[in-house]
């Protein structure tokens, strides 16, 4: 074994070590990565994809803080049980705006990719509050103190304007009126036109959930999360997606 | 000179906190300011006290004392991580456990990081820390690198861990899985991790011995690699610089093969190079026997680190990856097999005419079941990988089994054979307090992993079956409710093995502590004698 001999410069130079170590564990995330950047076919051309709302944004907010992600996957893969009992597969374009990306591993809950529309705001209430109350077999930990939780907003122009900056399309009135558009949405009585004009059926062929989702006067992070929970999975028209087969 | 400049860093440091927990927009970002205002304000004082003092010269000694603190970190958060695991597991079971006075801080999807994390990264990683700068002091015949670097590796690790603890109870999280702390948490990380990549490679420069042992090579391309995952997969905006908002540099499905890019490797280098350093160096000592084939180690070792770092997309099969991906993931996870076992032959046979020792030392015993376990995860794991297989096992409890073989089986077993045998060595103690505990543990511990591990298989599979279950007309048979509530028996099996496995690990700190406190001195042999 001539050649492993050889092996020899390379145990008694440390710094060799460090390089050669460090060149060989860069190679497989080269490979698999950065083309994921390029390919044209990453991503599907779809119609209706938009970005998220200041409030679906801020649902999403606590989709992530409480960990949701951990027991809820987000992709629907193209298996007969799947599609049948959640919807269309998952597509690529259906996660291009979230930040980072929440598909999940594991499903100790059922599949959220497509809940959107699925269940009314007030089943969403009662699922939140106490789940055991519509699914007795639940296991879901109970996020009633969400109703609690009173939010203003405050910092919302900032996070759009940070999504914005990591490259997601918003606007320059969509980031000044991220205040107005996240207490617009959840304000049924409100002027919610403003919202309806840049996030709605003129510009992306969807109109935009505006409703009291909590059913409380105030505005709260349970508001927001149901507001997420509604639009999820249901921006792809798919009447007119037709699947490219070398994906 | 030097000790002022410190006094000036960690003053700036705590002022600099304390502001930012003055102008903080949430409130984990505020209690994480603060705890890091209180941990500077005590390293302030802790400096004071020594300013000036004259420094003795310990070049000829080994820095144990660093290592001692390792040992005593390790087995505290393992028995944090796995009382944590205990506590989730049964709320899976019993989900009245998610207390609803807790306003959410107790529920299951805050605790589940803190558990992961805290196995990971402060179990786990405390018990690299401290085998690596044993390890390398030892084979390199050289006291560690950079004076009290080791301490500030050690105290900064300590402190990430209690930042992203508290982060992830009170709600601060990126909600990547198993890199879930925060952006500034992240840059605390990055830093520590160059302290340690420079303790480390700065004993391994001056080094007394020729030759590099094998046990470096893997420990060093451990601390490379993950410095690499760390700094690509947490790239993010941070919303303020007074918040623990922030957002992610990729979306989607770029964002996703970076995070399994991470996530894979996590296990293959964090936990698997990293306590294959381990093996390589605690198990022939223990077994006083050199490593079974050199040759092997070679290739194991290129092999691994080469082909581990293509696995990552076996996490995505079937989903919005394309497809090209994921089959390379596929096919690299199923190679990979060969240097896993090669890594496991090389360990077990180390044994090769002492396996009697077997019947005499526990700590051999444990030492072994923790191969064992790693060539059985690393089995399990590429057949898992092979989409048919993982068409069926992913999104199920199934992956929770295979995590947990390879982490309670492997890690934990052969950081506990480790702690057994550093710890009557560090302290200058005659041995261990009792092996009778020892054993106790060790069977504790197996059962508690059995039970857990095919508690798992059988719901994972179970539930895998049951949703995909049609009946004679097409229509699904099952709800997914149904799944849900036919887990519940094998939710109490599995939070009974994890109960078992805490007890043993309890009983393990008491004979430890026992160890330290109650068995006599041994002549003291400190000083850094050529490599052993």
């Amino acid at each position: 074994m001539a050649f492993l001999d050889k092996h020899k410069a390379i145990e008694t130079h440390a710094t060799l070590l460090m390089v050669l170590s460090l060149l060989v564990v860069t190679i497989g995330g080269i490979v698999q990565i950065v083309p994921l950047f390029y390919l044209e076919n990453t991503i599907e051309k779809v119609e209706g994809m938009r970005p998220y709302t200041p409030l679906e944004l801020a649902g999403q907010q606590v989709y992530m803080r409480e960990g949701c992600y951990g027991c809820h996957s987000q992709m629907i893969r193209p298996m007969r049980d799947e599609v049948e009992r959640y919807g269309h597969y998952s597509l690529a374009a259906e996660s291009m705006y979230d930040r980072p990306f929440l598909w999940g591993s594991k499903r100790t809950g059922p599949d959220l990719a497509r809940v959107g529309g699925r269940y009314s705001d007030e089943w969403h209430q009662d699922h939140f509050t106490n789940a055991k109350s519509v699914v007795p077999e639940s296991v879901m930990p109970p996020y009633g103190f969400l109703a609690n939780n009173i939010i203003d907003g405050k910092y919302i122009q900032d996070v759009v304007a940070t999504h914005r900056m990591t490259g997601v399309p918003y606007s320059d009135e969509m980031v000044e009126n991220a205040l107005a558009d996240f207490t617009a949405q959840a304000d049924p009585l409100g002027d919610a036109s403003g919202l309806e004009e840049r996030y709605g059926e003129a510009a992306f062929g969807n109109p935009v959930n505006v409703r009291n989702f909590d059913g409380q006067p105030e505005l709260t992070e349970m508001d927001a999360l149901i507001a997420y929970m509604q639009v999820l999975g249901t921006m792809v028209d798919f009447s007119t997606f037709t699947p490219v087969a070398n994906r | 000179m030097w000790d002022y400049l410190k006094l000036a860093g960690l003053g700036l440091v705590a002022v600099c906190a304390a502001i930012a927990a003055n102008y903080a927009h949430d409130l984990a970002y505020q209690v994480n300011a603060l705890t890091v205002m209180l941990a500077a304000g005590i390293a302030f004082l802790w400096v004071l006290r020594g300013a000036g003092d004259p420094k003795p010269n310990l070049q000829h000694e080994y820095f144990d004392g660093v290592v001692r603190a390792g040992a005593i970190a390790t087995a505290f958060w393992g028995a944090v991580g796995f009382l944590v695991g205990v506590v989730i597991a049964l709320q899976l079971a019993f989900p009245q456990l998610n207390f609803e006075f807790l306003q959410g801080y107790g529920n299951f999807g805050r605790l589940r990081p803190l558990h992961t994390s805290a196995v990971i990264f402060a179990f786990g990683g405390n018990a690299l820390i401290m085998s690596s700068f044993y390890i390398v002091q030892r084979t390199s015949a050289a006291r560690l690198f950079g004076g009290n670097l080791g301490w500030f590796v050690f105290w900064g690790w300590q402190l990430v861990i209690v930042l992203a603890a508290t982060g992830y109870v009170l709600g601060a999280t990126q909600s990547k899985e198993y890199a879930e702390p925060v952006w500034y948490v992240d840059i605390l990380i990055t830093v520590v991790w160059v302290a340690f990549l420079i303790a480390f490679m700065g004993t391994l420069l001056k080094r007394k011995e020729p030759h590099i042992y094998v046990a470096n090579w893997f420990l060093l391309s451990m601390i490379l690699t993950v410095a690499m995952l760390h700094l690509v997969n947490n790239a993010a905006i941070p919303v303020s610089i007074f918040g623990s908002a922030q957002v992610q540099l990729y979306s989607g499905v770029q964002d996703a093969m970076v995070q399994w890019w991470y996530g894979h490797n996590a296990v293959g280098f964090f936990l698997t190079a990293g306590f294959l350093g381990m093996m390589y160096y605690f198990v022939p000592k223990q077994v006083e026997r050199p490593v079974f084939s050199y040759k092997l180690s070679i290739i194991h070792f290129w092999a691994l680190i080469f082909l581990y770092i293509w696995a990552g997309p076996h996490h995505l099969h079937y989903t919005a990856l394309p497809d090209w991906a994921s089959t390379l993931g596929m096919v690299f996870s199923v190679i990979l097999w060969m240097p896993s076992w090669g890594g496991m032959i090389n360990g077990l046979m180390t044994l090769s005419g002492a396996w009697d020792k077997l019947r005499t030392d526990p700590i051999i015993r444990m030492m072994v079941v923790s191969i064992g376990f790693y060539g059985m995860s690393t089995f399990e794991g590429p057949m898992m990988s092979i989409k048919a297989v993982n068409s069926l096992s992913h999104y199920t409890d199934w992956t929770i089994g295979h995590v947990h073989s390879g982490a309670l089986g492997w890690n934990g077993m052969i950081t506990f054979g480790v702690l057994y045998y550093l710890v009557p060595r560090l302290w200058n103690r005659e041995g261990l307090y009792s092996l009778k505990l020892v054993s106790w543990h060790f069977w504790l511990a197996t059962i508690g992993i059995v039970l857990y591990a095919s508690a798992m298989w059988v719901t994972g599979i179970m539930e895998g079956l049951m949703w995909r279950e049609v009946d004679a007309n097409g229509f699904l048979v099952n709800a997914f409710a149904d799944t849900v509530a036919a887990k519940f028996p094998m939710y109490v099996v599995r939070a009974l093995g994890g109960l078992l496995f805490l007890t043993g690990a309890l009983i393990m700190c008491w004979n430890l502590w026992m160890t330290v406190r109650a068995q006599p001195v041994k002549a003291s042999q400190h000083s850094a004698v050529p490599a052993e």
